[in-house]
């Protein structure tokens, strides 16, 4: 596991996410309204659906494709619905997003 | 430490407030809960069902001894409550067990009405309210072979019936000469009989009981004529009556309940009361939806939110017997100054009468098809005036305005193959196994769990119909106010009225002020907000990106594959040579898969990934064309025929009007999203007449067509007016969607919401009141001026760039600390 500089969390939109790309991994980066910083696979445990384009709420995203609600620190389906998305280790440091990245998804990125 | 509740009665009614509570504040009480019962709780409800031999006891549990356990709630259950000590403030049950008390729910039901005959503690004799009541009568069945039933009540009838398919002759005697006189009218009680007859029960009514005849134990009745009916057990099922003994064994004041105020406190405002023990503004009640209403009120009060009220609840009945559908609601008897609007087919089974009263539904009875019993409950509940549809009403929903095919067949009749919800594959078996085992009681549980009517909606009559064939007698639907979301009480009503009154110009301000209670809203009422905000305050009110759905953030349509489509906007529908050689060199250059003409009259680009968006763009834009907010809730197409200018048919130049009005309209936000056509005859060839807004052109000028839909239920428009010339058409059209967008909730189309507000509503501010016309139309121009900037030349030249493109991460991975 290595941890990587994703830029400045002034990159991330609040209440949004950006979307990251390490070789054919998407990785979604959330920051809240409160400043929290979150890290889940790009995919919604239901129909794969891109949870970067979510709309964010509290700590939870609501996949665009058909609304399942995704809590943003465990990768779980909220409510009724079962299922789960990996979640990445964030931290915020001088300012900079650090993702920690397992090793080798970072050596089929380069 | 943590204040202590004390829950007394441990039913359905009082442990919905408990769980509503634990939602609300988990940590502020430690509770404890006393029962009479040696059980969990249970769903009463399904009582039935298990007489019927349809269910077990183990399948109407909701809350098992467990469940109390991991909760940390202390349960006492078969430990009945005698006296509450309010002066040392604490709950004494029979085994002498004392619970001291911050506050206490009483939740003590009702108890069934026992008649003083003589006999009446014979054995053999029972009444029909508990778990207990039916093993007794489910043991009596194994040894008896005739039973009287007491009451041709709801109650009463469902006893009747399962004691039947248990074995048992059965006998139902009845005072008045039509069963369930409560709910049903003298021709639907008939019917009712009449079936009820066919599977097997035998009627004696009307008739009263004079003595229960037996010496060991019972062997029959006597009636007040002399006849006797023989009976090896007796159910005496002749009402219920709220259980107000302790409280007023307790001192607090009860009249036919325990009386309560809006916050369900009873005279001791440390002791809340709920359920069927209550009476509230002169009204008990028996059914599930209201009891839950209340239970949510007392949660709220106790968690301090202070802000919840109840109001009172209109309920409405079905009848729990397998293949038999009826439903009544409010007063269908009538009287001085009502009208009956009846609906008589008896060879099918099938009887609708409605209540009428200035305009409005007062009441209904329906028996063989209940399809619409929600409709007509919704329209009474919210008094919508009915002369609009009155002379279908009593057809349907489906025959109003409207071909769909929802809700066609009798839902009982299916098999539990059906498919109901044809968006999510949800079969008709899967519904009511979710409803019985996952004790849902209320149509947005179902759509949780299920997702049936979750997407489209069009199944929500035939769902809402197997809740209540399910549930039975004591469903009812969710309350008349429907809050904006689950973050607020407030309807979308009340939430655009404080924005105008208060002048609120942001979504934290209204949130502020509403005491929203998520702190930053939902996917739900964010959007909401947003539209609402921006439609209240043109040009002032800044838009908040972050609370619009992915396709109006990037300004295409998300598809299955996270891909988006691209819809350049075509003027009318009319391009050229060169148009379409600037869209082909765009598909080349960016490799489009796939180019699709749509059936607003575009060309629409599919398969485009997000980050080539703002130079696919920049590319259209160079060859003039804008955005066609083909993915917004705002003015979609106006679709046009060729019109005078070529068709021999013609009778106006369709084509010029209809890229008139984009022209004047493009850029415009509304509720849902809104689609226009113009036709140049009435062979009307651009399909106005299910559109939002159609212009039908005729040879002495135009007519305009309002409230149309093509979508999930067909429903062609109403006629609105007729005017001379393209100006007016122009202002009364703009007029429409100004109104429309004041007025419509968010995502809610014009369709519905003429259904709802009527049309005459419509008429009136559009065609009868001129000066209202022109200042609809006025604030809709003025509007304009703030929204006709095209998004795609903005984002083309860099706004929000970061929307668009991905992250980049740092290459050089840094070593783990």
């Amino acid at each position: 596991m290595s941890w990587v500089d994703v830029g400045p969390v002034t990159a991330l939109p609040e209440r949004g996410a950006r979307c990251l790309k390490v070789g054919s991994l998407a990785i979604a980066v959330f920051r809240t309204s409160t400043g929290a910083v979150f890290a889940l696979r790009d995919q919604c445990p239901h129909r794969g659906g891109p949870l970067s384009q979510g709309i964010v709420h509290g700590t939870r995203v609501t996949c665009p494709l058909h609304d399942w609600v995704i809590d943003l620190a465990t990768g779980c389906a909220t409510g009724a619905d079962e299922g789960s998305t990996p979640t990445y280790s964030v931290r915020v440091e001088e300012g900079r997003v650090l993702l920690e990245l397992p090793a080798e998804a970072l050596a089929k990125a380069s | 430490m943590k204040r202590q509740l004390v829950l007394v009665g441990n039913g359905m009614a009082g442990m919905r407030a408990i769980e509503e509570l634990l939602t609300l504040a988990p940590e502020l009480y430690d509770i404890t809960v006393f029962g009479s019962e040696p059980h969990g709780n249970y769903n009463r409800i399904l009582l039935s069902p298990v007489l019927a031999a349809e269910k077990t006891v183990a399948d109407i549990m909701l809350h098992t001894r467990e469940w109390y356990a991991e909760n940390g709630i202390a349960l006492h259950a078969g430990d009945e409550v005698v006296r509450i000590d309010r002066a040392r403030r604490r709950v004494i049950a029979k085994s002498g067990f004392e619970a001291p008390y911050d506050r206490v729910i009483l939740a003590t039901g009702s108890n069934p009405i026992v008649l003083p005959l003589p006999g009446k503690d014979l054995p053999g004799v029972v009444t029909y309210r508990d778990i207990a009541d039916v093993e007794r009568m489910i043991a009596a069945s194994r040894e008896g072979k005739r039973a009287v039933v007491i009451g041709g009540g709801l109650l009463g009838l469902e006893a009747a019936y399962g004691l039947q398919r248990r074995g048992m002759g059965v006998t139902v005697v009845h005072l008045s000469s039509t069963l369930m006189e409560r709910q049903l009218d003298a021709a639907a009680g008939a019917l009712l009989k009449r079936s009820l007859e066919e599977r097997g029960l035998e009627f004696v009514m009307p008739a009263q009981t004079a003595r229960i005849l037996g010496d060991e134990r019972v062997r029959g009745i006597e009636l007040a004529d002399g006849r006797e009916v023989p009976a090896d057990l007796v159910v005496m099922a002749v009402g219920i009556r709220p259980n107000v003994a302790l409280a007023k064994a307790s001192g607090i004041a009860c009249e036919r309940g325990v009386l309560v105020n809006d916050t369900m406190q009873t005279f001791d405002p440390r002791i809340y009361a709920v359920g069927e023990c209550v009476q509230h503004r002169g009204a008990c009640y028996g059914l599930v939806a209201p009891l839950f209403e209340q239970a949510k009120v007392v949660a709220n009060h106790l968690a301090e939110f202070g802000i919840g009220r109840y109001l009172g609840s209109q309920t409405s009945t079905k009848l729990k017997v397998t293949g038999i559908d009826l439903f009544s609601a409010g007063d269908f008897t009538g009287g001085a100054g009502t009208e009956e609007l009846v609906f008589k087919d008896a060879a099918r089974g099938v009887y609708k009468k409605l209540v009428v009263e200035d305009n409005k539904i007062k009441g209904a009875v329906l028996y063989g098809d209940t399809v619409d019993g929600a409709w007509y409950f919704q329209l009474m509940r919210d008094g919508i005036e009915i002369n609009d549809f009155r002379e279908n009403v009593l057809f349907g929903q489906a025959h109003v305005g409207d071909s769909g095919t929802s809700g066609a067949d009798a839902v009982t009749l299916l098999p539990e193959t059906a498919e109901i919800c044809g968006c999510n594959g949800v079969c008709k078996g899967d519904i009511v196994k979710a409803i019985t085992k996952k004790n849902l009681f209320t149509l947005d549980e179902v759509r949780a769990h299920t997702k049936a009517s979750s997407s489209c909606g069009s199944c929500t009559g035939l769902v809402e119909q197997l809740l209540a064939n399910t549930l039975g007698g004591d469903y009812s639907e969710a309350p008349a106010k429907k809050p904006m979301c689950p973050c607020t009480i407030y309807t979308h009503e009340e939430v655009r009225a404080a924005i105008a009154r208060e002048r609120l110009k942001s979504i934290p301000a209204v949130m502020r002020f509403l005491e929203w209670k998520a702190p930053d809203g939902c996917h739900k009422c964010r959007p909401a907000l947003n539209f609402y905000l921006l439609c209240a305050w043109p040009g002032e009110y800044e838009d908040d990106k972050q609370s619009r759905f992915i396709n109006e953030r990037a300004h295409g349509n998300i598809q299955r594959d996270g891909t988006y489509s691209v819809v350049p906007r075509i003027w009318g529908g009319v391009t050229s040579a060169k148009e379409l050689r600037a869209i082909a060199d765009v598909a080349e250059k960016y490799a489009v898969p796939t180019i699709k003409v749509t059936g607003g009259q575009r060309i629409d680009l599919l398969g485009v990934k997000k980050e080539d968006l703002p130079s696919v763009w920049r590319d259209l834009n160079a060859a003039g064309f804008v955005s066609g907010h083909a993915y917004g809730k705002a003015l979609r197409t106006v679709k046009t025929c060729v019109g005078k200018e070529w068709c021999r048919f013609g009778t106006q130049d369709s084509t010029r009007l209809g890229i008139r009005m984009e022209r004047v309209m493009w850029g415009s936000w509304h509720p849902h999203k809104v689609k226009l056509a113009v036709s140049g005859c009435p062979r009307n060839c651009a399909e106005a007449t299910i559109k939002d807004l159609g212009v039908v052109c005729v040879d002495s000028g135009y007519e305009l067509h309002v409230g149309g839909n093509g979508g999930i239920k067909v429903r062609a428009t109403d006629f609105l007016c007729k005017v001379a010339t393209e100006e007016e058409v122009i202002e009364h059209a703009c007029a429409f969607l100004q109104l429309y967008r004041e007025e419509a909730r968010y995502l809610e189309r014009t369709a519905p919401w003429i259904e709802r507000v009527g049309l005459s509503h419509v008429r009136e501010r559009i065609v009868d009141d001129a000066a209202g016309r022109k200042r609809l139309y006025a604030r809709f121009l003025d509007a304009q001026k703030h929204s006709q900037t095209d998004p795609w030349a903005e984002r083309a030249a860099g706004l929000h760039a970061e929307e668009f493109a991905p992250l980049e991460p740092n290459v050089e991975p840094e070593p783990v600390s």
